[in-house]
C-alpha cells in the first residue's frame, strides 16, 4: 500500500485532533494552527487527488483491523478528492478574509473557542466526503450541525442566538428524519456499510419486496438533507443565520456546510440507493418541484431585501433550488450540473460575502442599500470582486456561473417532461438575479448625490486590510478560472461521477 | 428525667437531645443551619406592565392582529394545517413501519453475517467478555471517536453561549448563585458525605469493568460526573473548584481526546496498512485484557463525566 493512500484518514483524524488541542490553546496561537491545519490538509488532498488520477480507480481505506461490514472504512475516489481539496481552498480563503471581523466580533476569551468549530466543522466535513459507511455519516453530521451552531452564535447579539435557536431545531428535524431513514434502511438490508446495503437494495428492487418502506426511508433520507441545506420551504433558518454570523462563520456556513449535506444526498443516491432506483421513485419529483419553485421564491425574497447580506443570503436559496432541481432531473448530465453548481456557487458565494463586508466596510458598517451608496468608488476592490460575483451569479460568460446555467440547460433538453419547465425556470431566474445583483452594482457604482450624506462613510484603501485584499483576489481568479477552463473541471466530475457508485 | 444519673449529666446524653427533639422543645438544627424559606417569585410591578405594553404594541405595530383580519385567518388555518400535517405524518410512519420485516423473525435482513461474526468472534477478535463494548470500542472504534467528539464540541458551544468574561457579570451571578438555596446545607452535606465516595467507586469499577460486563465508558462517566454535582451542590465552589476548575477540564478533556485519537490512529493506521499490531489482547475476563478497550473506555469516561459537570456548572452560574 503507498504511503499517499493514508492522507485522507490522516487529514480527518489531523482535524479531529486539532479541535480539542486548539480549546487549550490561546486565540493567537489557535488561529496558526487551524491556518497550518487547513494548508496541511489541503495539501494532503492535493496529493491523494493526483494519486487517484494516476491509477484511475477508487480505493477502500479499512479504519483498523477488521474488514467493512464489520469494521468501518472510508472510499477515496476523485470525485472526493476534489471536494476535499476544493473544500479547503475556501475554507482557508473564508478564514483569510474574516480575520478582522473576528478579532472585532467575538469576544477576547472566545477566540480559540471558534478554532475548536472550525476545525471539526473541517473533520466532520472530510468525514462526510469520504466516509463509505452510512452511521459514520450520521455521526459527522451531528458534529456539523452543532459546529454550525457554535459558528452562528459566537457573535453574540440578539439576531444570532435566534438565529441560532431556529438553524438548531431546523437542523435537529433534519437529523432526525435523516436517522429514521438510515434505520429503516438498515432495518431493510441489515447493512449501514454504503456498498453492502446497494447491492442487498439491488435485490430487494429486482424482486420487488419491501418496495414501501424502501422509498419512505428514501424520502425521509433526501428530505433530512433538504431541510438541512435549506431547500426552498425549509429556508427559514437561512437568512438571519447568514445575515448577522460573523463574516467568516457566513461565508463557511454558506458554501461549505450545506455543500457537504448535498455531498451525503449524492452518496445516498448513486451509492446507497443506486441512482437507477432513485429515479424510477417519486422522489427526485418532489425534488425537483421544489427546486423549481425554490429558484424563484428565494429571488423574489433577494428583491425585497434591504440589507446586502440578507439579499445574498436569500439568493442562496435560491442557488439551492437549482441544485436539486438538477438532482430532480434524474440523469447523470443532471447530478454533473449539480455538483458544478455547487462548486462555482461556493466560490462565488463566499467571494460575495467577503466582498459585501468590504463595501460596508467603507459605509460605516451599514448593510442598508442607501448608505451603500458609491461604495464601490470608496472601496474599489471589494468593487470589483462584488461586480465579479454577481455577473457569475446572474450568468455572464467568462464567469462560472453561465457554465453551471450551460450546463442545467444541456441536461434539461430531451427531457420528456421537465425540459420545458426546467428552461422557464431558468429563464425566469436569470432574469431575478440580475434585477437584484444588477440593482446592487448600480447602486454601488452610483456616486453619492449632492445633499446626501453617507454617515461615517470613509474610503478604504486595499493596503488597509491586506487579508480581506487577498482573499478577495483569490476568489476573483478561482471565479474565473472556473469560468473560462472550465473542460478540465467537468471532465473530473464526470470521471469522479463513474468511479463514485 | 432519669432515676440512675443526675441531671446535669443526663442532659449531655444523646438520649436526652433526641427526646427533646421529639417532643419539639429544641430543634438542634436551628442556629446552626442556615435555613432559608423559599419566597414565591414576585415580579417588579413595572416589569410586568413593561411586558404587557410589549405585548401589545406587538399585537398592534407589528400584526395588527385586529384590523388584519388575513393574518387571523391565516394563523387559524396554519394551526390547523400544522395539526393535520403531524396526524398524517405520524400516520405514514405508522404505516411505513408496518410493512418492515416482522420483529423476531428468525429470516429477517438484519440476521446476516455482520451480527453473526460480532457474536460468534467478539469475544476472540476484541478480547471483550462485553460484546457492545467490543462493537463499539474496537470493531466500529471510528464512529465512537466521532461520537465523544460530539460531547466535547456540545461542551464547547455551552460554554460559547453561557460562560461569562465580563468581570462584573461573573460577580452579580456569584451573588447570584447561592439566593434561592441554604447555604452549608448539614443534611445534605452529611449525605453528601456518605454518598459521594460510592458514587465515585462505583463510577470508576463501571468505566474500567466496561470490557468485562455492562458498563462503559459514557455510563460510568456519566456516574462520576453525577457525583461531581451532587458533591458541588453539597458543598460549594469553594470546595470544588480547589481541585477542578475549567482549566481542569480543558486540559483534561485534552489529554484524554488526544489519547483516545493517538491510540486509534495506531490501530486503524496499523489496520489499513496490515501491520501487526503490537498491542496484546490478553486473557478474557482478567481487567488488564482486551488490547486498547480498557484504555479508551478511560478516556471516553473522563470526557463525559467532564462535560455533564461543566453543562450542570455553565447553566448554573457560567463560569468557574
Amino acid at each position: 500500500m503507498d504511503f499517499v493512500q493514508n492522507f485522507p484518514f490522516l487529514s480527518i483524524i489531523l482535524s479531529l485532533f486539532s479541535g480539542p488541542l486548539s480549546s487549550v490553546l490561546s486565540g493567537r496561537w489557535a488561529k496558526r494552527v487551524n491556518t497550518a491545519v487547513i494548508v496541511v490538509i489541503g495539501c494532503m488532498s492535493a496529493a491523494t487527488l493526483g494519486y487517484v488520477m494516476n491509477t484511475g480507480e477508487a480505493y477502500v481505506y479499512t479504519m483498523g483491523h477488521f474488514p467493512a461490514p464489520w469494521g468501518n472504512e472510508i472510499r477515496v475516489g476523485v470525485l472526493e478528492a476534489a471536494m476535499a481539496l476544493f473544500f479547503c481552498v475556501i475554507m482557508f480563503l473564508s478564514m483569510l478574509g474574516g480575520i478582522r471581523e473576528r478579532e472585532e466580533e467575538i469576544e477576547e476569551g472566545k477566540q480559540n473557542l471558534y478554532y475548536v468549530m472550525v476545525n471539526l466543522l473541517l473533520c466532520s466535513l472530510l468525514a462526510l466526503i469520504y466516509t463509505n459507511d452510512l452511521f459514520t455519516a450520521y455521526v459527522f453530521v451531528e458534529i456539523n450541525t452543532i459546529s454550525a451552531c457554535g459558528l452562528i452564535m459566537i457573535r453574540q447579539n440578539g439576531r444570532t442566538i435566534e438565529a441560532a435557536t431556529r438553524y438548531m431545531i431546523m437542523s435537529l428535524l433534519g437529523s432526525g428524519l435523516l436517522l429514521l431513514g438510515i434505520c429503516f434502511l438498515y432495518d431493510l438490508t441489515g447493512h449501514l456499510l454504503m456498498s453492502n446495503i446497494k447491492e442487498q437494495v439491488g435485490i430487494l428492487a429486482a424482486t420487488g419486496s419491501y418496495h414501501i418502506p424502501l422509498v419512505v426511508s428514501l424520502g425521509l433520507m433526501s428530505v433530512g438533507l433538504a431541510i438541512k441545506s435549506a431547500l426552498y420551504p425549509f429556508h427559514a433558518w437561512l437568512p438571519d443565520a447568514y445575515g448577522y454570523s460573523t463574516l467568516s462563520s457566513a461565508a463557511i456556513l454558506s458554501s461549505l456546510v450545506s455543500k457537504g449535506y448535498i455531498f451525503l444526498l449524492i452518496k445516498i443516491f448513486y451509492r446507497v440507493i443506486g441512482f437507477e432506483i432513485v429515479g424510477e421513485s417519486k422522489v427526485i419529483h418532489v425534488l425537483f418541484v421544489f427546486g423549481i419553485i425554490g429558484m424563484i421564491m428565494g429571488s423574489l425574497n433577494a428583491i425585497k431585501e434591504d440589507n446586502i447580506r440578507r439579499m445574498i443570503a436569500f439568493s442562496s436559496v435560491a442557488q439551492i433550488g437549482y441544485i436539486y432541481m438538477g438532482f430532480g432531473l434524474g440523469t447523470a448530465e443532471g447530478v454533473i450540473a449539480s455538483i458544478y453548481h455547487m462548486v462555482s456557487h461556493s466560490a462565488t458565494k463566499s467571494l460575495l460575502f467577503v466582498a459585501a463586508s468590504g463595501l460596508t466596510d467603507a459605509s460605516g458598517k451599514s448593510p442598508r442599500y442607501r448608505d451603500l451608496t458609491g461604495a464601490a468608488y470608496r472601496n474599489r476592490l471589494a468593487g470589483v470582486a462584488f461586480t465579479v460575483g454577481s455577473l457569475s451569479m446572474v450568468g455572464m460568460p467568462v464567469f462560472s456561473g453561465f457554465i453551471s446555467k450551460l450546463l442545467f440547460a444541456q441536461a434539461a433538453i430531451g427531457h420528456r417532461f421537465k425540459m420545458l419547465p426546467t428552461l422557464i425556470a431558468l429563464a425566469i431566474s436569470v432574469v431575478l438575479n440580475a434585477i437584484y445583483f444588477m440593482k446592487t452594482v448600480i447602486r454601488i457604482y452610483t456616486p453619492v448625490p449632492a445633499g446626501m450624506e453617507i454617515s461615517e462613510g470613509r474610503t478604504v484603501p486595499a493596503r488597509e486590510q491586506p487579508a480581506k485584499a487577498l482573499a478577495l483576489i483569490c476568489f476573483i481568479v478561482l471565479n474565473l478560472i472556473l469560468g473560462l477552463s472550465s473542460e478540465p473541471v467537468i471532465d473530473l466530475i464526470q470521471n469522479g461521477l463513474k468511479m463514485f457508485g | 428525667m432519669s432515676r440512675r444519673v443526675p441531671q446535669e449529666q443526663y442532659e449531655k446524653t444523646f438520649s436526652y437531645k433526641f427526646r427533646q427533639w421529639m417532643d419539639g422543645t429544641k430543634d438542634p438544627f436551628l442556629d446552626t443551619v442556615e435555613m432559608k424559606s423559599q419566597e414565591a417569585f414576585q415580579e417588579d410591578g413595572q416589569a410586568a406592565e413593561q411586558r404587557a405594553r410589549d405585548r401589545k404594541r406587538i399585537a398592534e405595530r407589528a400584526y395588527d392582529l385586529e384590523k388584519n383580519a388575513e393574518l387571523r385567518i391565516f394563523r387559524r388555518i396554519y394551526n390547523v394545517l400544522a395539526v393535520l400535517f403531524c396526524v398524517l405524518l405520524v400516520v405514514m410512519l405508522l404505516a411505513a413501519v408496518s410493512w418492515l420485516p416482522a420483529v423476531g423473525e428468525a429470516d429477517r435482513p438484519v440476521n446476516n453475517e455482520v451480527s453473526a461474526r460480532y457474536i460468534e468472534n467478539g469475544l476472540q477478535e476484541t478480547g471483550a467478555v462485553n460484546i457492545v463494548t467490543g462493537m463499539i470500542l474496537d470493531y466500529r472504534a471510528f464512529d465512537t471517536l466521532g461520537e465523544s467528539h460530539v460531547l466535547f464540541i456540545a461542551t464547547c458551544t455551552v460554554l460559547i453561549l453561557l460562560r461569562l468574561d465580563r468581570k462584573e457579570d461573573q460577580e452579580k451571578f456569584e451573588a447570584n448563585d447561592r439566593l434561592h438555596e441554604p447555604k452549608n446545607d448539614i443534611i445534605l452535606q452529611t449525605v453528601a458525605k456518605i454518598l459521594v465516595p460510592p458514587i465515585f467507586i462505583f463510577g470508576i469499577y463501571v468505566i474500567l469493568a466496561g470490557h468485562l460486563g455492562p458498563g462503559g465508558g459514557f455510563s460510568g462517566g456519566a456516574v462520576i460526573g453525577a457525583g461531581l454535582i451532587l458533591y458541588l451542590n453539597a458543598f460549594g465552589f469553594a470546595k470544588t473548584e480547589k481541585f477542578f476548575t475549567a482549566r481542569t477540564y480543558r486540559r483534561m478533556s485534552f489529554c484524554a481526546l488526544a489519547c483516545y485519537s493517538l491510540a486509534k490512529s495506531y490501530s486503524f493506521y496499523t489496520g489499513a496498512n496490515h501491520i501487526e499490531s503490537i498491542i496484546p489482547l490478553g486473557t478474557p475476563g482478567a481487567i488488564l485484557s482486551s488490547g486498547l478497550i480498557l484504555l479508551l473506555n478511560i478516556c471516553v469516561g473522563v470526557v463525559v463525566s467532564g462535560t455533564m459537570y461543566t453543562f450542570y456548572v455553565m447553566f448554573r452560574k457560567g463560569g468557574y
